[in-house]
């Protein structure tokens, strides 16, 4: 069998995300008030681009591959945007 | 038959339900429909025959909730999605964009089978008793309080919606991966658009339908809160999440219609569809912007004055499409040649009836209006305008057009006009009086009323009569034709098209050669002539 | 021998580029299932954000955190079998394949262990449910949602481990094109169902742990 190693961009992804996961865990601890919960999803958003563009091969795919993937999100954001409104304009 | 063609190509029980051929699996989803049709619409009977007196004299008032209940869920889930795309969609798409099949045969077959499984679950939900929620299932009735087998139909439902997803995956899929050379997107005829456009929807809004399904059985099954008042839960979030869906779907079952228009009206003016790329969009913005209109169904719940304003402005919106649509189909009928083929007086039935159905629409969305006007027989008449008047026109618009391609025979003109007609003039019969009835105050989903009412409900239970007649019309001159109608030509209506550049009925593999496009679509002249395509 | 693909296709590329494109839509609809549950979440949260910051401070947060570093790694390895996919490095495939499915299972064998404790401690909504009264609303909608989340959530990996099972065996005996295009889409869904963990984690295990 070859000596097959993994790629470089693939390895470099699993430890950034390992690490990501190490500081977002450390900073919940953290008292920063309103900005915990800015925080934990930023860095989950983080994390979730870099599945998206390097495990699921997003950053070599073509415009038309981005727009699937995009479209949930964006659907996704008018459920939450929307629905949201209703309930934070409340009196 | 003569020649081999997909229908003759292998008669055994097993051919047709282990098909993995699309025209086949439309035949079977069109048989199912059929069924469905009559399930609900024996519902429908019983409601007119109810309503025909003030007095509750037919039903108890339980009884009418679950009739009411089963009418709605059956024509919305059972009928009037899967419709014109799993029929017509699944059997006229490869052909159109000149293909052999779907992108994905066996996801077609399971979408089939998963309607049918989600179809025998809500059967058995009505059979064991029914179900008397609305087909709405509002929290926290349906949760707590029902005593019928709502988890029962739930779950129908739940697995139904899956074949709808599947099915808009596959035309996604399909239209985007296996069109012709040479069918760039705007040379695609506007059906395809519009079936990409239910296909968006499909995708997108059952999902959120699913979870809010699989909650509702969690609350109703486990005993636990999750729109709850009394541990804080909110039922207006079922209200949002259940109608983020259910806004959608109705969309799902008007843009399809909308698609066989294009089709025929083109034909029967004998002139391309005018603008065509406005039409096109316009079904993405219909698709994309009936996403941003869900709130208008609960000014009246509890929702916040802010999103009942946006909510409001968006529905406005949203009916700037359609309105481009009718505009741009009256303007192909203009200076056109036109015919009037059974197929154009539906054409010309949905303008007329989707117009006023669109039109009241928008009386609706006026929050003050629908202060008066919401919960009403005036929603009724609306939505039926638009799914009844527009989307089961259309439906048997284009049944008839593309009758002669799926079946090989032509059925009888003269009868196919008089049904047309009477379907018309019986439709109005039965819904326009409720417009009235909603604007005098009478409310929905009630068996009794004031006998006031009575002349209106009279009249409307009369149309319904007729309706029903017209209705059953079809199966009498469309069963004539299979077996003694005449053989049809590859192209009866002498129009452009791929579909028509194959026999009639067509082969199991759709063309001998792969078809190559060259031109627009609709290239219609005073002497036109269809030529193949890729000659 | 040439391959033999279905007719509607072109070539073998275009044949898998298709399906790509069809995962690509159905995770498009998973986005959607999850995200039902997540305005739900988002509801409740911001009517009750003593409830659900204490609720989530019940959470097994050492639990919660291994299992997402075991899915990112599960991830990892099968991004490595699809780069893998090959005649030379069949075996190694196998074998990463293989890793990823113990280390599904060692996820899920994590999760029913939180189940238990969490059962022990009273914190399953309509089964002896108990909480500090001043936030047992609040709390017990942050478990009901918890709850169907993660369970959702386990039914997909579920299927993700089958499916890569499945590839695991295919792949040992004979790979072919039509096995990479579906070990690629397979992998596809099984790095989504890692990008729904990574979002259920940051709102289930995280919130109000600062106070």
């Amino acid at each position: 069998m070859t000596r097959w190693r993994p790629p470089l961009a693939l390895a470099a992804a699993w430890l950034a995300l390992l690490a990501l996961l190490a500081l977002t865990v450390t900073l919940a601890y953290q008292p920063l008030g309103t900005f915990n919960a800015v925080v934990a999803l930023g860095i989950g958003t983080v994390k979730a681009a870099i599945v998206a563009a390097v495990f699921m091969e997003l950053r070599h795919r073509g415009p038309r591959t981005f727009l699937f993937a995009g479209a949930g999100l964006f659907w996704l954001g008018i459920l939450l945007w929307l629905g949201m409104m209703d309930f934070l304009t409340r009196t | 038959m003569n020649e081999d063609n997909y229908l003759n190509a292998g008669y055994s029980l097993r051919s047709w339900f282990f098909t993995t051929d699309h025209k086949r699996i439309a035949i079977l989803y069109f048989a199912s429909l059929i069924f469905f049709f009559f399930v609900g619409g024996a519902a429908a009977t019983a409601i007119r025959i109810e309503l025909a007196t003030p007095q509750a004299d037919l039903v108890s008032s339980d009884t009418y909730n679950r009739l009411f209940t089963m009418h709605g869920i059956i024509m919305v889930w059972f009928f009037l999605i899967p419709s014109i795309p799993n029929t017509l969609g699944n059997f006229i798409v490869p052909l159109m964009i000149g293909a052999r099949d779907l992108a994905f045969p066996r996801v077609n077959l399971l979408s089939w089978y998963l309607f049918m499984l989600g179809g025998g679950v809500t059967l058995f939900a009505i059979l064991a008793g029914g179900v008397d929620t609305g087909w709405t299932f509002y929290t926290p009735f349906s949760t707590l309080y029902s005593n019928s087998y709502v988890a029962v139909a739930v779950t129908g439902v739940f697995i139904a919606g899956f074949s709808s997803i599947l099915t808009g995956l596959n035309f996604i899929v399909t239209i985007h991966r296996l069109r012709a050379p040479g069918l760039t997107w705007y040379r695609l005829p506007l059906f395809l658009w519009s079936l990409y456009a239910t296909s968006v929807i499909l995708v997108l809004a059952t999902p959120v339908l699913a979870m809010t399904l699989v909650l509702i059985a969690v609350e109703r099954l486990l005993g636990i809160g999750i729109f709850d008042p009394k541990i804080g839960g909110d039922p207006l979030l079922f209200q949002h999440l259940f109608w983020f869906y259910s806004h959608p779907a109705v969309y799902i079952m008007i843009l399809p219609g909308m698609g066989v228009i294009n089709e025929l009206v083109s034909c029967f003016s004998r002139k391309p569809v005018f603008g065509y790329k406005f039409v096109a969009w316009a079904s993405l913005a219909i698709a994309a912007v009936g996403f941003l209109v869900w709130g208008h169904h609960m000014f009246v719940s509890g929702q916040s004055l802010l999103a009942s304003l946006v909510f409001s402005f968006m529905s406005f919106m949203v009916a700037v499409p359609s309105a481009i649509k009718v505009f741009n189909w009256t303007a192909t009928l203009h200076k056109g040649s036109i015919r009037f083929d059974a197929p154009m007086l539906y054409a010309l039935g949905f303008i007329g009836l989707f117009t006023v159905g669109g039109l009241t629409g928008l009386f609706l969305a006026c929050l003050a209006f629908d202060v008066h006007a919401t919960d009403t027989y005036f929603v009724v008449a609306h939505f039926h305008y638009i799914m009844v008047g527009g989307m089961v026109t259309a439906y048997f618009g284009g049944l008839h057009y593309w009758w002669p391609k799926i079946t090989g025979r032509l059925y009888s003109e003269y009868w196919a006009r008089t049904a047309a007609v009477l379907i018309f003039f019986g439709f109005n019969l039965t819904f326009f009086p409720q417009f009235i009835l909603g604007a005098e105050g009478m409310p929905r989903r009630y068996h009794v009323y004031p006998p006031e009412f009575q002349v209106w409900n009279v009249l409307s239970s009369g149309g319904a009569v007729i309706l029903a007649v017209a209705y059953l019309m079809p199966m009498f001159y469309f069963g004539y034709s299979l077996f003694f109608g005449k053989r049809a030509p590859a192209n009866p209506w002498n129009a452009p098209g791929l579909e028509w550049q194959t026999p009639s009925p067509p082969p199991e593999h759709n063309f001998d050669t792969q078809p190559v496009v060259t031109r627009p679509p609709y290239q219609y002249s005073p002497d036109f002539e269809a030529e193949p395509q890729n000659a | 021998m040439p391959e033999v693909f279905a007719s509607q296709f072109v070539s073998i590329q275009h044949r898998d580029e298709t399906a790509e494109l069809g995962m690509w839509v159905f995770i498009a609809t998973e986005v959607l299932l999850f995200g039902a549950l997540i305005l739900g979440y988002f509801v409740y949260r911001h009517a009750y954000p003593a409830g659900f910051a204490a609720a989530s401070r019940h959470t097994e947060i050492v639990i919660g955190t291994a299992n997402t570093a075991i899915l990112l790694t599960s991830s990892f390895l099968v991004a490595c079998a699809v780069e893998a996919f090959s005649g030379e490095t069949r075996k190694l495939c196998v074998a990463l394949l293989a890793g990823a499915i113990l280390l599904g299972l060692a996820f899920i064998v994590l999760k029913g262990i939180e189940y238990s404790g969490e059962y022990r401690e009273h914190l399953v909504p309509g089964i002896n449910f108990s909480f500090d009264p001043a936030d047992a609303n609040g709390a017990q909608l942050f478990f009901v949602f918890y709850f169907v989340a993660t369970a959702i959530h386990a039914m997909h990996m579920l299927v993700g481990i089958g499916l890569l099972a499945v590839l695991a065996m295919l792949t040992y005996r004979a790979p072919d094109s039509r096995h990479r295009a579906a070990l690629h889409s397979t992998a596809l869904y099984w790095h989504f169902v890692d990008v729904v963990w990574i979002f259920l984690f940051a709102l289930i295990y995280l919130p109000g742990r600062s106070s």
